[in-house]
């Protein structure tokens, strides 16, 4: 008998670093699955961010960069521009990508760029210690919003597969999550679909991925994955905000 | 190739072509916007790729990404596209990849103006970004010049595994002269497969390649930083490269110039010549490493009284002179860097005032 | 020997053109060559000019106050330059649209009504080809056979307007030869 349940090659064999209940494992894991699946790990280069995911490329057994702040969509644009035969993703969280990054994925998106963006929102920076983000929720607490979020200074979150849904430029966009199996299942046919336009040439793809921080949340892993379903998913709604066949 | 008359900024364009470099990232800002303009129409002759970025940081990481995947890329900017750059070199040198960076120098600080200046030497030469780094630097002095050093860039990005920058002006992008594109300049770019994003696939290997700059490991930092400073040390031994001019003579000042200054000062030497004055100079054409050996020697030289440093800026590679110079003679200063290119006649009187 | 000439004039006249073709041909003749534009807000309207150093040896300061000589297309530029040119230069005057002379007895002016001569040959855009030829003749700096062979490889990519700027050169000569 084979085995049922294994590592994804695209995987290395690592101990990851990050906390316990996190959520960038599973989607890790879905990233490797998919690339194995493709059968293209031998031409992908992955964009690690800064971040918690910033030590990605130890997790990956894949050809890596590491960008600045924020860059990652730029440097996937000058490794795809110049080698297209290449099969290239960014990884990215909130803070780096809705924030210091923001220029970079909406030109991106919007030249069309044949890469694959993996955004990670769990509605606060983990590296830094738990800071508000552009995608905090109105009240939530976070360490430079002790009282919670206020909405009159700083506005309310940025729903970023919205915003890049409404490109006029072709692209695939879609918002998914990882707090329950069937979630789950759902965000890994959409990061295939993502990376198989990008195979295909066709378009640039971006999945955004509604995760959990129990540690700058301070709660236990089991209630993040609540508190998300609760807060964060009625306003960070699931579902494809664009697809290339729409055109 | 016979000898054409180009725009300093189109012939840059054209030298990164016939050097094999074929990726060219920019963001548009007077003065050298022309290389764009330029490079959008040939490089799809030549299969090449040209995207206009949505900012000078942005353009930074493409040249990062293109570079670090083993391929041959250039940008072109102007000072305050440059400082916003400044980030990615200093990443793109920490993770030791090639990239050619030319900056045409418009006057600064701030917005300051769109003349020729020589305002950036410190940004090139000490560090625009943050952290133990330096980029190998280049400063033409002509558009023949500029062609030959754009060329050789590539070579040399390549040999250190370092950013290496073109120190031009506005002048010189502007300005037409005679140019040649010398085939002995072309290289083949050097095989990367050792630590390029290249795909596994293609470069036939099972072994990932990592592009990074994060060494948290207190160790790591300092081993790499070790390896930069190695590369540093033998830029500074193999790589020095300046040009004397007058120097045969028993002259009583010595100059050291740079670019366009330089050739006002050839012309003030030439005058003062005439009236029986012989005044020598020393012009660096790589700004790091410096000459510093060549200045030294040359400052020396017995009836040699004083020295000056004749910049387009407030006094920045002066310090560089005197560091040169050992105290062995006293260093003059002598600068001007609102866009208008100090006259020879300013410079003999200025040369005159040190007899 | 070193020679420098200024072309001066509203933006849109050819002014550039018309530098970079002497330069063209002198470097042809293998002299060393600069063409120094001045550039940035003032090429948007204003007055346009630019310098042409031609050299026997190579070119120091490419950056010039006083030239050789001027080739003024407009009133503005005459004014502003014809003080700053070198005594015996030749002071190119565009009398279709400047209606006043250099006030300068120490050099030769050159009175060529360009953009009448070139609507004459059929369109106001040649004038910058009528003085410069004129001022080629007049100074003897290039070959003309050499400059008519880069007017023409300039204009290589539109032959039909060749014709016209052949006809706008000849215009040109005949009139320095006159003066």
């Amino acid at each position: 008998m084979g085995k049922a349940f294994s590592r994804p090659e695209s995987l290395s064999q690592t101990m990851t670093h990050y906390c316990p209940g996190c959520t960038h494992g599973i989607v890790h894991r879905l990233v490797a699955e998919t690339i194995d699946e493709l059968g293209i790990a031998g031409r992908t280069v992955g964009i690690a961010p800064v971040g918690c995911a910033v030590l990605a490329y130890n997790y990956f057994n894949l050809d890596f960069q590491e960008a600045a702040h924020g860059r990652a969509p730029a440097m996937a644009t000058g490794i795809k521009r110049v080698r297209p035969d290449l099969i290239v993703f960014t990884y990215q969280g909130d803070g780096d990508l809705a924030s210091i990054g923001m220029g970079e994925i909406i030109h991106a998106a919007n030249r069309g760029e044949k890469f694959t963006t993996i955004f990670i929102n769990n509605a606060i920076y983990g590296m830094t210690g738990g800071q508000m983000a552009p995608t905090t929720m109105p009240g939530q607490r976070a360490t430079t919003a002790p009282t919670g979020r206020d909405t009159d200074a700083t506005g309310m979150p940025i729903r970023m597969a919205n915003l890049l849904g409404e490109l006029v430029t072709p692209a695939y966009v879609t918002r998914q999550a990882v707090l329950k199996p069937q979630q789950i299942n759902k965000a890994k046919k959409a990061i295939k679909k993502a990376f198989e336009y990008q195979v295909e040439g066709r378009c640039f793809s971006f999945v955004e991925v509604v995760s959990t921080c129990p540690t700058n949340w301070g709660l236990t892993p089991l209630d993040s994955l609540k508190w998300a379903q609760d807060n964060l998913i009625p306003y960070y709604e699931l579902g494809d905000y664009k697809t290339p066949d729409e055109d | 190739m016979a000898k054409v008359l180009m725009k300093g900024n189109e012939a840059i364009g054209e030298a990164a072509i016939r050097a094999g470099c074929k990726n060219y990232f920019a963001y548009p800002i007077t003065p050298q916007s022309e290389v764009a303009e330029y490079l959008v129409k040939r490089l799809p002759e030549e299969g090449g790729v040209f995207v206009q970025g949505e900012s000078e940081v942005a353009v930074g990481y493409m040249i990062f990404g293109a570079a670090g995947c083993g391929e041959r890329v250039m940008t072109t900017s102007s000072s305050p596209g440059v400082s916003l750059m400044s980030e990615a070199i200093s990443y793109i040198a920490a993770a030791q990849c090639p990239a050619v960076f030319v900056n045409i120098v418009r006057g600064g600080p701030g917005l300051g103006g769109i003349l020729p200046s020589q305002g950036d030497y410190f940004q090139a030469t000490k560090g625009g970004g943050h952290g133990d780094y330096r980029l190998l630097v280049m400063a033409p002095d002509g558009v023949q010049e500029a062609v030959e050093m754009t060329m050789k860039a590539f070579t040399l990005a390549e040999k250190y595994r370092n950013p290496v920058m073109i120190l031009g002006d506005g002048l010189i992008g502007q300005m037409m002269e005679p140019c040649e594109f010398p085939d002995d300049l072309k290289t083949e770019a050097t095989n990367k497969d050792d630590w390029a994003t290249n795909g596994m696939d293609y470069r036939k290997s099972d072994k990932r390649n990592l592009v990074k700059s994060l060494f948290l490991d207190p160790t790591e930092l300092n081993n790499n930083n070790l390896i930069l400073k190695a590369k540093y040390d033998k830029m500074r031994k193999e790589e020095v490269r300046y040009e004397e001019y007058n120097t045969q003579t028993d002259y009583q000042v010595l100059i050291v110039s740079y670019g366009t200054m330089s050739r006002v000062c050839r012309t003030s030497i030439d005058l003062l010549k005439k009236d029986g004055i012989e005044v020598a100079m020393l012009r660096p054409q790589t700004l790091f490493p410096f000459p510093e050996e060549a200045i030294y020697n040359a400052a020396t030289k017995e009836n040699c009284k004083s020295v000056i440093s004749i910049e387009m800026s407030m006094g920045q590679m002066v310090e560089d002179v005197e560091r040169s110079v050992k105290g062995q003679r006293e260093v003059e200063f002598y600068g001007e860097c609102g866009g208008d290119i100090p006259s020879p006649e300013k410079i003999i009187e200025i040369i005159k005032g040190l007899l | 020997m070193q020679t420098e000439i200024k072309f001066a004039g509203f933006g849109g006249q050819g002014i550039l053109l018309s530098a970079k073709l002497i330069a063209y041909a002198a470097m042809k003749q293998g002299s060393f060559v600069a063409w120094v534009p001045s550039y940035g807000p003032e090429m948007r309207g204003g007055t346009a000019y630019c310098t042409v150093v031609i050299s026997d040896k190579l070119i120091g300061s490419p950056i010039i106050k006083n030239p050789t000589h001027l080739v003024a297309m407009n009133r503005p530029s005459l004014e502003k330059f014809a003080p700053d040119v070198k005594k015996n230069g030749i002071i190119l005057i565009n009398s279709s649209l400047i209606p006043v002379r250099s006030e300068r007895e120490d050099i030769t002016e050159l009175i060529v009504p360009a953009n009448d001569t070139a609507i004459q040959v059929g369109s106001v855009k040649a004038a910058n080809i009528v003085a410069l030829s004129a001022f080629a003749a007049k100074s003897e700096l290039v070959d003309m056979e050499i400059l008519k062979k880069c007017i023409k490889e300039e204009f290589a990519a539109k032959p039909k307007i060749i014709p016209l700027n052949m006809k706008a050169f000849d215009e040109g000569v005949a009139i320095a030869r006159q003066s």
